[in-house]
């Protein structure tokens, strides 16, 4: 556990006055703030230790203790034991900051020195919303393809989702209210869930279309007829023109993927021909092809 | 617009109690187009779905100093921004379509 400077995160020197602190304490959460920058880890990392100088520099018993102590925090314990504060700074009282609530955590030096708690040592509480939880779902095309219910375990609780049919692989939704617990009846934080679904094989998703090749005899690629295919949806019957090439394409509408949150509305189903030629032919068969070729 | 359900609606005087802020401030961030409000029997509502975008404009104004024109310019800022993340998903899905 190292020593942590923080004059140094807030970028001003051990003379700041209280507005001082406030400014640079607003300067770096401006810049930092969760609310700014959306799912950037690093963001908040630097929030989490803004936030943590800001509550030690603008509290002054925790100032005091921590301009006492500083690099010798081990002996804080002991100052802490010879004096015991119970009035809450005036100036700090109506001061409003919710660290706590974008992953909260204080350092272990902080923990070290102050207690478990941005509260420690004040007598007035302050509502912290939870932390925000983020976790990832795998799916696969078939789950992704209708609206459905699932059972998470989220740190040890089992949560019931509903997961909307189409959504996109990549795509990110928000449970309200299933991240962390509020603190001193603060709301609960909220739950992130990002979507990573495998295409299956043989079928592509691009948006809410879907790509697949299906094989065709060559007799009916030639001369025509009707084959039967698998789709996301069940079984579709389709009727193959005659003189198909290899590699036609061939669209069925309103066979692809749901739209996310668009009831009725589907992309299309791309096929692509695969026209299989006829291996270990007979004798005969052989003659016929040959009278082909020359006719 | 379609009358929303009440249960559907948080009402503005408790948002405020709840969240230690003047009623007034409410009525600002509506007269700045930042928020609806919908109004039922004489009382006044946000709606639930909207609360997470509320209290994110509060945490802007009384944590971090922003003025309503800061407000408004970074509520812009960040749609731009989560539209540009939704087609960069796009387009990540589009590269693996043509590369798997």
């Amino acid at each position: 556990m190292n020593y942590i400077d923080y004059y140094k995160i807030l970028g001003i020197d051990k003379n700041a006055t209280a507005i001082d602190i406030k400014k640079a304490y607003r300067k770096q959460a401006r810049k930092y703030h969760p609310d700014l920058n959306p799912n950037d880890a690093d963001a908040k990392k630097n929030f989490q230790q803004i936030n943590e100088a800001n509550v030690v520099l603008s509290d002054p018993e925790k100032r005091k203790k921590y301009d006492k102590y500083g690099i010798d925090w081990q002996h804080a314990e002991q100052f802490e034991n010879a004096k015991q504060y119970q009035e809450q700074s005036p100036g700090f009282a109506g001061q409003r900051y919710s660290g706590a609530q974008f992953g909260g955590g204080f350092s272990d030096f902080f923990e070290s020195m102050f207690g478990g708690s941005a509260n420690a040592g004040r007598s007035r509480q302050v509502k912290f919303r939870g932390e925000d939880y983020y976790a990832q779902l795998q799916l696969n095309l078939t789950d992704a393809y209708k609206t459905h219910k699932q059972t998470l375990s989220v740190n040890g609780k089992n949560i019931r989702i509903t997961i909307p049919a189409g959504i996109e692989n990549g795509q990110t939704i928000k449970i309200a209210g299933h991240g962390g617990p509020g603190i001193n009846g603060g709301p609960n934080g909220d739950l992130y869930i990002t979507f990573s679904i495998a295409n299956l094989p043989g079928i592509k998703r691009l948006g809410n279309d879907l790509y697949t090749h299906v094989d065709i005899e060559l007799y009916t690629a030639v001369l025509g007829g009707e084959i039967t295919i698998d789709t996301l949806s069940g079984k579709v019957k389709l009727k193959v023109k005659p003189e198909t090439q290899n590699g036609s394409k061939v669209k069925l509408k309103g066979k692809g993927f749901p739209g996310y949150k668009k009831d009725g509305q589907f992309g299309d189903l791309y096929i692509t021909y695969t026209v299989k030629i006829p291996t270990h032919l007979t004798e005969r068969q052989k003659s016929l092809f040959t009278e082909l070729s020359k006719s | 617009m379609e009358p929303k359900n009440i249960d559907d609606l948080i009402a503005v005087n408790e948002f405020c109690a709840s969240h230690n802020i003047e009623i007034s401030f409410i009525d600002l961030l509506q007269q700045n187009g930042l928020i609806e409000i919908s109004t039922v029997e004489s009382k006044y509502f946000v709606e639930k779905e909207r609360l997470p975008q509320l209290e994110k404009i509060v945490r802007f104004y009384y944590e971090l100093d922003i003025n309503l024109e800061g407000i408004e310019t970074i509520t812009y800022l960040l749609q731009r921004i989560e539209n540009q993340q939704n087609e960069i998903i796009k387009l990540k899905n589009r590269l693996r379509f043509y590369e798997g």
